[in-house]
């Protein structure tokens, strides 16, 4: 198998830029619209679901040989599931004003497909480390994405980054940013800019190459 | 009516696109000089800001995306200048600069440019001010002052307590606090005019469009004749709901297009939260327009002036 | 207010004003997904609405009358998933047996609706907002339509995107995102409606 042979590194690199679950493969849109309206709010999504991915592609490679292959999906949800319940549980506890401001998006970690793809796609082939080092990667890459549209979103729409004042007080805040339509219009310019600048590096190999 | 090319034949010289244009511009004159008397050198300057910035945009998002310049077809002057008309006299002018800016890059060029896109620019950069800074949307002047310039907090004649306060006439002059243009009704009346005489637009959209709010608010128990003389509901159906590219095609859609915004604004100031709705309503019928095209296809052949630009 | 009036306003809430899709966020990835084809976004829609409201039904009783007796309410999640699965498998038996035609137009959507946070999340908030058994069923009813006709529109408009000469890098995703967040301004229209 292919991955086996890559270095963990690369693993890690592939889920953070590669294959980032936001901005290349655009898996798991609604949390990262939804909960985006501050950088905080971002840090603390990816991280909870960075938690479940880690934890459920360790038990699912743990158990790769035990599961038996048709009731798989089913087994893996019950896996993460858990993990998620942990999660809700432990911000309930500990996080409860970020808990309020992430609501029903906690729970809907289940059924994220970034987390399932991960489980069926490399965590139920890979052994236990390079399992836990592609989770790892996975979460990083989705918690970047959020906060940097996070980061956006609360500039504009707050005049505030992680809750400090930046813009200057005669900012008036464009408040469009942190409803529901502001969500939809950062992500996808935020898409179209990356398309953009991938487009033109492209092009400028080609043309380097042609040239040489 | 800020841009043409409606669907499939695309193909239209720049020359007969201009034309087109520039008799909408004509019909926005009276509009424009009514705001410029009512609301003096504040209306002007939005004006100005936002016919400026939108031609500046559309130019540079032209140049740097290396694409054919097509200011020359003076859609983006006819967006800026609608945009202006249907904005308050008092707003400040970064804001409408935001406006202007959104409704050609985000709602205009992102989707390809002239008539590819599939909401009113001008209508859905108000909706951005009305969400993104609402109490700069919701200032008015008060015109019977002596110094317009004292911009005071006022409600427009649709907020219910000051509904009796002006009569009929004064609602047709304009002589009462709104948008720029949206006020003066003889002048939208004479833009219309020219426009239907000109075949730049048909009346259908509009004179059902009125009718429509006529009924609705009747049945909806308010004054008739108050309701289609307030707020922006004449500007919208004469200027913004006619846009070729963003209504629909055949005459039935047409009438379905016309009778959704007139009874949806009155929906919307009835019971809405937000005082005129007839930016929400044509654009959610805007929304509503590829559908009514595919399911309510052309039945009459050459309905009057749209088959008649295609041919052109 | 009488009931009747009070269950209008609820509907116009849940399909209007507070949209799924629109204010929400719930059912994104089926939205930007299944939304090439009017004809392919109405079946989908048509199956959410399906499962949503029967999910409704059947998460209410198993959280009321199992998860609360038991003392166990933190397994919501576990437990809500499980169920929601189950009713799919059995949707889709059940159609392919009492109706082949419907089968055949809905039967490739329904193994995608399991994934549907629109669907979890609808039986979460059902818990969350303590509506009774029949707010919660009207209230999965309702917001499927208001995904149905949030998806069904929004096709419309993708369909005619299809000859506009959009740039390069905004083709697919960001121009779909980008309409989605155009419609959700329109759609603020609506807001105070209730």
């Amino acid at each position: 198998m292919m991955e086996e042979r890559k270095s963990l590194g690369s693993i890690f690199l592939n889920g953070v830029i590669t294959e980032n679950p936001t901005f290349r493969l655009v898996l798991g849109a609604c949390p990262t619209l939804a909960v985006t309206t501050s950088a905080v709010n971002g840090i603390g999504m990816g991280a909870a679901a960075t938690f479940v991915l880690i934890g459920s592609n360790v038990v699912v490679s743990l158990l790769r040989k035990f599961i038996p292959n048709n009731v798989r999906i089913p087994a893996f949800i019950v896996i993460i599931c858990t993990f998620v319940t942990m999660v809700q549980l432990f911000m309930q506890a500990y996080l409860p004003s970020l808990y309020e401001s992430l609501g029903i998006f906690i729970p809907l970690i289940v059924v994220n497909c970034i987390i399932l793809a991960r489980a069926e796609a490399f965590a139920s082939k890979n052994p236990v480390l390079a399992s836990a080092v592609d989770g790892l990667g996975m979460g990083v890459g989705f918690t970047l994405a959020l906060t940097l549209i996070g980061m956006i979103r609360e500039l504009i729409g707050s005049g505030t980054l992680f809750g400090f004042k930046i813009m200057g007080a005669g900012y008036e805040p464009m408040l469009l940013f942190v409803l529901a339509s502001g969500g939809f219009l950062t992500f996808g310019i935020l898409l179209g800019v990356i398309n953009a600048i991938t487009n033109y590096l492209k092009r400028d190999k080609h043309s380097e190459g042609g040239r040489a | 009516m800020s841009i043409r090319l409606s669907s499939a034949p695309h193909i239209r010289t720049a020359a007969s696109t201009k034309s087109l244009m520039l008799n909408v511009v004509i019909a926005l004159m009276p509009c424009v000089a009514a705001g410029v008397y009512l609301f003096e050198m504040n209306a002007l300057a939005v004006l100005c800001v936002s016919t400026g910035t939108a031609v500046l945009a559309e130019y540079l998002w032209q140049r740097l995306m290396k694409i054919q310049v097509r200011v020359g077809d003076c859609s983006a002057l006819v967006t800026g200048i609608i945009l202006g008309l249907i904005l308050p006299p008092t707003l400040p002018w970064w804001a409408a600069m935001v406006a202007s800016a959104f409704a050609i890059i985000i709602v205009k060029q992102l989707f390809g440019g002239i008539g590819d896109n599939f909401l009113n620019p001008a209508l859905t950069a108000r909706a951005v001010l009305l969400a993104s800074w609402p109490a700069h949307m919701t200032t008015y002047v008060d015109i019977s002052r002596e110094h317009i310039a004292d911009a005071v907090a006022m409600a427009t004649p649709l907020s219910s307590e000051n509904a009796v306060e002006y009569t009929y006439l004064q609602l047709f002059q304009g002589v009462v606090p709104g948008s720029i243009g949206e006020t003066c009704k003889a002048a939208i009346l004479v833009g219309l005019i020219y426009l239907i005489i000109t075949k730049t637009i048909s009346w259908r959209i509009p004179v059902i469009t009125m009718l429509s709010a006529f009924v609705s608010a009747f049945v909806l128990g308010m004054d008739p004749i108050a309701a289609v003389l307030s707020g922006g509901i004449l500007f919208g159906a004469v200027y913004m709901a006619t846009d070729y590219t963003t209504s629909p095609m055949s005459a039935s859609a047409q009438y379905a297009y016309a009778i959704g915004i007139g009874f949806l604004t009155m929906i919307i100031r009835r019971f809405g939260a937000y005082p005129e709705g007839v930016t929400y309503a044509i654009l959610l019928m805007n929304i509503l327009t590829p559908l009514l095209d595919k399911y309510m296809p052309n039945k009459i052949y050459g309905h009057g002036i749209k088959k008649g630009a295609k041919e052109a | 207010m009488n009931e009747i009036t009070k269950i209008l306003l609820f509907m116009v809430s849940c399909v209007l004003t507070n949209n799924f899709i629109f204010s929400k966020f719930l059912g994104c990835c089926p939205f930007l997904g299944v939304s090439n084809k009017v004809e392919t976004a109405a079946s989908m829609g048509l199956a959410v609405t399906f499962v949503m409201t029967i999910a409704s039904l059947f998460s209410y009783m198993v959280y009321h009358w199992l998860l609360v007796p038991l003392k166990i309410t933190f397994m919501e999640t576990i437990a809500f998933i499980l169920v929601i699965a189950a009713l799919v498998q059995f949707v889709e038996m059940f159609l392919k047996k009492a109706s082949p035609s419907l089968h055949g137009a809905l039967g490739i959507y329904l193994p995608l609706i399991t994934t549907n946070c629109a669907v979890l999340g609808v039986a979460t908030l059902n818990v969350s907002e303590n509506y009774n058994l029949i707010y919660s069923v009207m209230n999965g009813a309702f917001s499927a339509i208001g995904f149905l006709v949030a998806i069904v529109l929004m096709a419309g408009v993708r369909e005619r995107l299809e000859n506009a000469k959009i740039p390069e890098c905004m083709k697919g995703f960001p121009i779909s995102l980008v309409s989605a967040g155009l419609m959700a301004i329109a759609f603020m229209g609506f807001s105070g409606l209730v």
